[in-house]
Parts: C-alpha cells; structure tokens; sequence
C-alpha cells in the first residue's frame, strides 16, 4: 500500500529520531505466573535478531502481552531467562532495559499523564536524555509521524481514543529507544491511522529498529511482517513467514488460537494458487493463471452470488 | 419499537462547533444497524446521545428528539433509561465496577441492582457469560484481565441487564479474529431472539458485512450516506470517508483493477 500523501520524510525524520540500529532479543524456555497463579507464559524460546520485524498473534489471553513485557524488565521471569542485547536482563538495571525497547501498551490511558500533548512526548525525550532545542525537534517529528502535529497544544483527554492511542505511540517513539513492541497498533484506528502506522513501522524498520507489533489484525500482519509468531496457552505454536503461518496446512492450528487466516490466503487455497497470504499476492497469482483454468466454468458469477 | 433520533444536534460543553448535526436515524427492534466513519467523524458522541448520555450526565446541548419506544431520553431516569439502553464504551477499563473480585460478581453487579432474585440473577449472569464465550473465566480477577478478555467482560455485563437497545462502541476492538466472530454472530442471534435493537459502531467492516442489515456512514458529524449494509460497504466511497472496505469489496476490486476475475462468490 503506498503511504498517505505527503506524510513521513524518511531521512529527516531519522536525524530527529536518534540513532540507527536495533536490538537483539531473546528467552530460553521462559515462563511465567501471575501472583494469583495464572500460569501466562509456559516455556517461550525465541530469538529475534537486531532489526527484526516481526508480529505475535494469538487468541486474547494466549500470553502475548506477558511475553514482551519481559523485554524491558516490567514482568521478571519466574522460570527460564530473557536476554536483550546479548546481556540477561537479571544482570541489567530496569532503567537500562527501558533505553533498550519501548513498549506502546493496548490501553493509551494507562500511559498518557500530562495535560498537553507536547509535554507528553517531551517526557519520553527527556527520558532519553535530550535537552533544549532537541527535545522539540524530535517531539515535532514524533508528532508528525503519528499525525498529530496541530494538536500539539490539546488536552490528551479532548483527543478521541484513537488519537490518544497515536500520541502514546509517539510519547514511546520520543524515547529512541533501539527495539519497540506496539501492542495492537491498529485497533480502533481508520483508514488513515493504519496507514500512519504502516508507515512507521517501515520507517523505524528501515533505520534497523527492532519492531515487534502484537495484533490480531491478520491482514495488516501478513502485508507488513516478514515473520508471524503464533501463540496459544503461554507457548510459541507457529513461527515462520506469512507464506507458511497462514498456509492451508497451519489452518487448523490457528483456529486452535482462534485465529482466522486472512480472506486471501483462504480464496488462494480454495482456487489451488498455492499460499497467498496477501491480497497483492492473491490478484498477482490469478493474473498469471493460464486462461480457461477457471473454476467458475464459464466465469459468470455462481448462483446465488 | 425502536430507537428513534431525529434532527439530532449535540454540542459538548464549551465547544465551539457541534459534534454531531442533524442526523436521523432509527435503530427498529430486531435489527442491527452499523456505523462507520473516520476517527472523530462522531460515532462516539452518537453512542452518547442515542443512549441518552449526552446531555443528560456530561452536559452539552442538544436538539432535535432522541427517543426509546416514543418516549424522550430526556424526560427518563437514569436507571430507567439504563434498563432500556445498554451502552459498552470503547475502552472496557472505564466500564468495569472495579468494586467486584470475580469475572461472576462483576457480572451480576447490575443485575443485582436491578434488584433482580438471586435465581434470575444467576440464570442471567450465566447466559451472558455463556453467549461471549467466557464461561472459563468465572473465577478470575476481573483487574487482572487481558484486554480482551476484559472486553468481553464488559459486553456480558451489559448483555445480563437485558436492555431492549444495546449501543455498542467497537465491542470488538481488542477481540481475536475468532472472538469478533463469536460476538458478532452472538448479537446477531440476539436481534433475531430476543427484539433487541442493536447499534453497532465498528473499524471491522468485514464483522459488519456479516451481521449488520443496514449501515451509515457519518463525516464530521453527518450522516453522509446510508443503506443496505452489504451493498453500502461495497461503495467504493468508503475509502474516501476513511473507512476501510471489507476483505471481499477490497479484492473485486483489485482483480477488477488487475483484469483478473475472481472466479467464484468472495464471500
């Protein structure tokens, strides 16, 4: 999808948004229990390398908040490890790990604090040590990314709930931190929204940023992510490219984690072109179908439409 | 029966335009009405105003007549209009009690101040939980839910009141795709069941094209077009209102596009 007019400058806002590169992260075996003893995480290994992108999916309650909350220190394991860049997150101080990766949480307003947007993302900036002129340059081009910048001087309250989740994105971003976990971006967000995000994220993937993004958005993800992980019940079920997680042959696990494959990739497989996990992809692989394979016989819509 | 709104103006307290202009709408027992919209074209406050919110407890200024069953919101109270309406805000944090130490308990709080017999109580409060799906989380902190899970809780607890009208603003937006389609075929199956009429604003216009009978489209406060559901969000001005079409309208287009046919029915 090409981004809206007129919307991200790529270079400059990459001076604004501080340093290039991103972060690896890792757990072995990982698991988690809540203090009242749900047990959320049942042994986790993954790797996710520097400047990976890369989606979590899985049915509500399937552990996926709990997984990337461990990436900046919120939650500690109770069994197995977690690694970021390299170093267990034990040996590293919690403020550390939060210079590391930025979590943009579902809920907006369990984040948001201040009473003017600017001041919002100015917090994350000074946080990460920026100072004077440079703390409005980059609260500016957070603004700008997310779409915000003629609110700046608004209320966070008087911005609906899409708006507020936008500004906690940019409040993150402010941070520069190297690895960034959007929890469900999309949700709530029109049109235009999406493509703000869309745009983000290629933009952050192409300064080699870590991007992890939690959605149950199967669209959005199979066109934006070149891996999908799948989790059900604390453990990682799927991992791979959409190409394969959204396949015919993984359907009956993502049902499992009440997951449906996108409408293209399910037409795809209906239509045996194969794994089309993208609309793109569907359309390209009818075009190059050689004429008079149609299942629709003569090509007149069925009966019944 | 229905929910009626005619010539609906609403301004918030201290704000210069208004938020919602002259719209006209009616949600008939029985049916399920979707709205769609960019992101402040009005959807919220419509919720407001056709539960008989706005004004009646955060001020503003309307005209125009909002009725339930031919009778004014605004000369109902409160918990009157409560048992006619029952509204589910987009964020289900601010709708939970927070006073309750079970998903159960949390759901039987209204009902139970409804003043309700234990039996009914309990009959209702394990149907809701029954009809989302989240029978399994009976026993749980309702504070230590995922944010689907909380979501659902919160749908149940509105479902239990058994409101003659449900107004819902994006019940599903934080549900799993299996989820959305549990309670989209769950408040289809109740308009059908029970009467109820249900307002349905939702992003998801593929939930839409499959529980909805009708939709409108609001911009800046307007209702700029309404129709048959599945023909409207086939309109190819969705985009240009800032919604996004459903999975089958998006790909009949681009094969169009592309040249290609898609041989069989999308949907």
């Amino acid at each position: 999808m090409s981004p809206a007019p007129g919307m991200v400058l790529p270079d400059e806002a990459a001076r604004e948004l501080g340093a290039r590169g991103g972060v690896a992260l890792a757990t072995n075996e990982l698991g988690f229990t809540y203090p009242e003893g749900t047990e959320a995480l049942r042994g986790v290994s993954l790797e996710i390398g520097a400047g990976d992108l890369v989606a979590i999916v899985g049915q509500n309650g399937s552990g996926k908040s709990t997984l990337v909350r461990h990436f900046n220190g919120l939650l500690r394991a109770t069994r197995g490890s977690v690694s970021v860049g390299g170093e267990p997150v034990d040996r590293q101080h919690v403020a550390d790990l939060a210079a590391r990766v930025g979590i943009v949480f579902q809920n907006p307003d369990r984040q948001i604090f201040s009473s003017r947007v600017q001041a919002e993302v100015a917090f994350g900036a000074r946080n990460a040590g920026l100072a004077g002129d440079d703390v409005e340059g980059r609260v500016h081009a957070c603004l700008r990314l997310v779409g915000l910048e003629e609110q700046a001087r608004t209320n966070p309250y008087d911005l609906g709930y899409s708006r507020r989740k936008l500004l906690a994105t940019a409040s993150v971003l402010a941070m520069g931190t190297p690895g960034l976990v959007l929890d469900e971006p999309t949700t709530g967000q029109d049109l235009r929204g999406v493509r703000l995000i869309r745009a983000l994220i290629d933009l952050l993937h192409e300064m080699g940023r870590t991007v992890i993004a939690i959605s149950h958005d199967m669209r959005f993800v199979a066109e934006v992510f070149p891996r999908v992980i799948v989790m059900q019940g604390g453990r990682v079920v799927l991992d791979g490219p959409p190409e394969t997680v959204f396949a015919e042959a993984s359907w009956p696990t993502l049902a499992s984690t009440y997951l449906r494959p996108p409408l293209a990739a399910t037409l795809g497989a209906r239509l045996g072109l194969g794994s089309t996990p993208t609309e793109d992809r569907l359309i390209g692989a009818l075009a190059q179908r050689p004429p008079g394979t149609s299942p629709g016989e003569d090509g007149s819509p069925p009966p019944g439409g | 029966m229905s929910l009626r709104l005619a010539g609906a103006t609403y301004r918030y307290a201290g704000a210069g335009r208004p938020a919602l202009v002259a719209v006209d709408l009616e949600v008939a027992a029985g049916a399920v009405v979707g709205v769609v919209g960019a992101n402040e074209s009005g959807k919220t406050t419509l919720c407001l105003v056709a539960a008989g919110l706005a004004p009646a407890t955060i001020g503003g200024e309307l005209t125009g007549t909002v009725e339930v069953d031919e009778l004014h919101t605004s000369r109902q109270r409160p918990h009157e209009l409560a048992q006619r309406c029952g509204v589910l805000f987009q964020n289900p944090s601010t709708q939970l009690s927070g006073t309750t130490g079970s998903v159960w308990e949390e759901i039987g709080f209204g009902p139970r101040n409804l003043g309700l017999s234990v039996e009914e109580t309990v009959h209702r409060v394990d149907e809701a939980m029954r009809v989302v799906g989240i029978a399994a989380l009976a026993e749980r902190d309702p504070a230590r839910l995922s944010g689907g899970q909380a979501q659902l809780v919160a749908l149940a607890s509105v479902l239990a009141m058994h409101p003659r009208y449900l107004i819902l603003d994006e019940p599903t937006s934080q549900l799993d795709p299996g989820g959305t389609e549990l309670v989209g075929d769950a408040l289809a199956d109740l308009a059908q069941r029970t009467g109820a009429g249900v307002l349905l604003v939702e992003h998801k216009t593929d939930l839409l094209d499959r529980v909805a009978d009708r939709v409108v489209v609001l911009d800046a406060g307007r209702i700029v077009e309404r129709g048959e559901a599945r023909s409207l969000l086939g309109d190819a001005r969705l985009p240009g209102w800032g919604v996004d079409p459903p999975a089958r309208a998006r790909l009949e287009r681009a094969a169009d596009a592309a040249g290609v046919e898609l041989p069989e029915a999308v949907a």
